[in-house]
């Protein structure tokens, strides 16, 4: 796609004014293009709302913007549902917030609003005020119910054993196998997007950073590009490369304990004791690199500073630590039995989906926003994988892989840095309206963030997409005739954000 | 009956019921110590049961007696079997219920309790957990009947206590091809009926994949703890039915107290060993996949009937 459309905005980003009838014409064709809906998001104007859509393309990395107001009375669009399946669940979330309603949508139900919300009280709405009591439902909201002989139902969550946020998950059954599995999620909207606004970009960071506890780099990180975006600041490469070592030691540290979570899952407990031992060694180092374990406060807008870089060697010999687990993982055939050919993803089924991260890699698709949204100015090679098979075994390897690639990769980057310690871009001048949008490829895929700024430079909103958001309705299909016992080991080989997927 | 048999009868229940949450603190302990972890220490479970007897008793709404009584018939079965079957001494305290028959029936009663108490919650976990147990004790039972059963074929008895001194009497026996073939089938069934790797995973906390623990979720406090110990001793009692049916050394024979002593410390000594190699064993293993548990119960169901086979032609 050409950026003869709409005006300039910002980085290699056009925007366009729509009315709703334009919408699915020119969506359909930006997506006939090649390019992904990354976000959508409602807003409240004021005297209007506006709904704008945010598509990327991977090949390019140019970003279309098409902005889409609607009134503030009888909010209606078109839905999008029928040519993207994300639109459709980005309609409902933007319906649920904002009370913008996606004519024809094909499933109109509630997605993101609480059961005991009252009816009609939108809670991004300027005037929603304070949460209100919980009222009469909303509605009923059935499950699909799957009748024959032998199908029953076993209901589990949304409060579970164990450390886990809530999450209801209906499973029809026949014997083991599972016919049917509804996630529902939701039960603990938080309005963070609602705790931005009125915020400083600095005042926010540490909001980004609570976005998702375990993802505190990928989220700040693509708050303060997008406000970088917004004010133009040309961050220095040096700042960049600090920013994307940060990222990839979130990254390992996430990785190796799905790694010995999953085989923890089937049952081999030695190895889930040895990554903890390397996922402890990890975050040592983080709290070296940072001064946090998790990361934290080293990532603000327009710069970034460390302590001291991660000792090489050190990540080196963790490195081979974890290739080891791999290996006895791997060689290890009632491990392997049960990872092989378990819940496939097939790639037909990433694509349609819109999956990111490693679920979309394992499945055969090349979607990584380190490579197609870059903000290095060196490039580096796209991770090969192995196994794109979309079973538990190529969600584990794709993790297995992204390790040793990471390490390889800040070893890179710490070695063209020369001892430099971070730094920041000079402050930016206040000035008019604006927007920006950040993109980076956090550890489990994908995250986006979309913020406009006032003239004073504070927020009036921001969009926050975690990939969760995105891969959530995958495990479901890959879970079709999969058994009840395998669950537990395929929820996990997907690991997706129960926090950064309700906001 | 013998003055060794009442020895016996009461020594034993009151040795496994003790040790057996020591038991199972060693395993854990041992398979802990192996994984590069601390360990809460043996003496862990014991301390768990006691909180757990310290709390008010408490049953979900809508069970019935069925919920309440299964504990008790768990842990009472499990007791008479520790009551009867030759652990210490050679001599039964109720010689006529340490048959073959009656001691497996005995703990196949205590498993149907825990699964009707599953299916009596109402809850989906329990049925899913009894439906699995039930698939799984259905090839476990036959396989323990005729595993033992190939032993008592050169006995001429299914009276455990007769089994037992015959080995005693005739120690070559034991390395016969009857005594392997039973043993190993006898081995993967223990495994698989005490719930532990590659069958169950007892220290799971993952609701969809309990078998065993899935049934007795929705007890609590003491009703809780009966069923932790019932499921203990039943570890000690199939162990120790595994060491004194092919090694038998140690068990006292008259009812003397050096006697009585040594059969204490041997029957303390081989079921702990059993068990720290069963931790050993576990750290190696993954659970399997649950539609390939019937095929290791039937490979093991064949080894048992390979057993019966070689008692009769190789007799």
């Amino acid at each position: 796609m050409t950026t003869t459309f709409g005006e300039p905005v910002g980085h290699r980003r056009t925007a366009q004014t729509l009315t709703p009838a334009e919408l699915p014409g020119r969506a359909g064709s930006l997506l006939a293009a090649g390019s992904r809906l990354a976000l959508v998001a409602g807003h409240d104007d004021g005297d209007g709302l506006r709904a704008v859509y945010l598509f990327t393309d991977a090949a390019t990395d140019h970003r279309v913007e098409l902005h889409v107001p609607v009134d503030r009375a009888d909010p209606h669009v078109p839905s999008l549902a029928g040519i993207s399946f994300p639109a459709g669940r980005f309609e409902r979330e933007m319906r649920d917030l904002y009370g913008i309603v996606p004519d024809e949508h094909p499933l109109p139900r509630r997605l993101v609003r609480h059961f005991h919300w009252p009816r009609g009280w939108y809670p991004m709405l300027a005037d929603a005020g304070e949460p209100p009591e919980f009222g009469d439902v909303d509605g009923p909201y059935p499950f699909r119910t799957v009748e024959g002989p032998g199908v029953y139902e076993i209901p589990v969550g949304p409060v579970h054993a164990g450390m886990i946020e809530p999450g209801h998950f209906r499973f029809s059954v026949v014997g083991e196998t599972i016919l049917n599995l509804k996630a529902r999620l939701w039960f603990v909207h938080k309005g963070i997007e609602k705790l931005f606004h009125g915020r400083s970009p600095e005042g926010a960071v540490e909001l980004a950073e609570r976005i998702s506890g375990d993802t505190a780099v990928g989220h700040t990180l693509a708050f303060c590009q997008a406000v970088e975006d917004a004010h133009t600041l040309l961050v220095p490469q040096d700042v960049q490369r600090i920013r994307a070592i940060l990222r990839e030691l979130e990254r390992l540290y996430n990785h190796v304990t799905d790694i010995g979570a999953l085989c923890n899952d089937v049952g081999h407990g030695i190895l889930h004791a040895h990554a903890q031992r390397i996922r402890e060694q990890l975050l040592r180092i983080n709290d070296t690199v940072t001064g946090h374990r998790l990361l934290r406060g080293a990532i603000h807008p327009g710069g970034a500073t460390i302590r001291q870089l991660p000792d090489l060697r050190e990540l080196a010999a963790i490195a081979t630590d974890i290739a080891e687990i791999v290996a006895l993982a791997l060689d290890h055939s009632m491990v392997r039995d049960r990872f092989a050919g378990t819940a496939v993803l097939t790639r037909e089924q990433a694509v349609d989906l819109g999956t990111l991260g490693y679920v979309a890699r394992a499945s055969g698709l090349s979607v990584d926003a380190r490579h197609d949204h870059p903000f290095l100015s060196s490039e580096f090679p796209r991770t090969r994988h192995t196994h794109t098979d979309g079973d538990v075994l190529s969600r584990f390897l794709v993790r297995a892989e992204e390790i040793t690639a990471s390490v390889g990769l800040i070893a890179a980057l710490s070695g063209s840095l020369g001892g430099y310690l971070g730094g920041a871009a000079p402050a930016p001048g206040v000035g008019h309206p604006r927007s920006g949008v950040g993109i980076v490829e956090g550890w489990r895929g994908t995250i986006t963030h979309r913020v406009e700024l006032a003239a004073d430079g504070r927020l009036t909103r921001v969009k926050i997409v975690d990939p969760s958001f995105f891969n959530w309705p995958a495990l479901p299909v890959a879970l079709a005739d999969t058994i009840v016992p395998d669950f537990p080991l395929v929820n996990k080989s997907f690991n997706l954000s129960y926090a950064g997927n309700d906001l | 009956m013998s003055a060794l048999g009442v020895v016996g009868g009461v020594l034993q229940p009151l040795l496994v019921a003790a040790g057996a949450p020591l038991l199972v603190g060693v395993t854990r302990q041992v398979r802990a110590r192996l994984e590069g972890r601390a360990g809460p220490g043996v003496g862990q479970p014991w301390r768990d049961l006691r909180k757990l007897l310290r709390k008010e008793a408490i049953t979900p709404r809508g069970t019935s007696e069925v919920f309440r009584l299964a504990p008790l018939v768990l842990v009472a079965t499990t007791l008479v079997v520790a009551v009867v079957v030759p652990f210490v001494t050679t001599d039964s305290a109720l010689d006529p219920v340490a048959d073959l028959f009656a001691v497996v029936a005995l703990l196949a009663l205590g498993t149907v309790a825990v699964a009707l108490a599953g299916l009596d919650t109402g809850t989906a976990f329990g049925g899913m957990g009894a439906s699995r147990e039930m698939t799984i004790i259905a090839l476990v039972e036959p396989t323990l009947l005729v595993a033992i059963f190939a032993l008592s074929v050169r006995v001429g008895s299914t009276n455990l206590a007769s089994i037992v001194a015959s080995t005693l009497h005739d120690p070559a026996r034991v390395i016969s091809p009857v005594s392997l073939l039973a043993a190993v089938a006898l081995i993967v069934v223990i495994v698989a009926e005490t719930g532990r790797l590659p069958v169950d995973n007892p220290a799971t906390h993952l609701e969809l994949t309990m078998v065993h623990e899935a049934m007795v979720l929705e007890y609590a406090g003491p009703d809780l703890a009966l069923v932790e110990l019932a499921s203990a001793m039943r570890l000690t009692v199939f162990l120790g039915l595994l060491a004194n049916l092919f090694l038998p050394w140690g068990i006292a024979t008259t009812a003397t107290a050096l006697a009585v002593l040594g059969g204490v410390l041997a029957f303390a000594l081989k079921v702990t060993l059993l068990g720290a190699v069963l931790a050993v064993g576990e750290v190696f293993l993954a659970k399997l996949r649950l539609f390939r548990v019937p095929e290791l119960l039937a490979g093991s169901f064949l080894l048992a009937l390979l057993a019966v086979a070689a008692s009769f032609f190789l007799a």
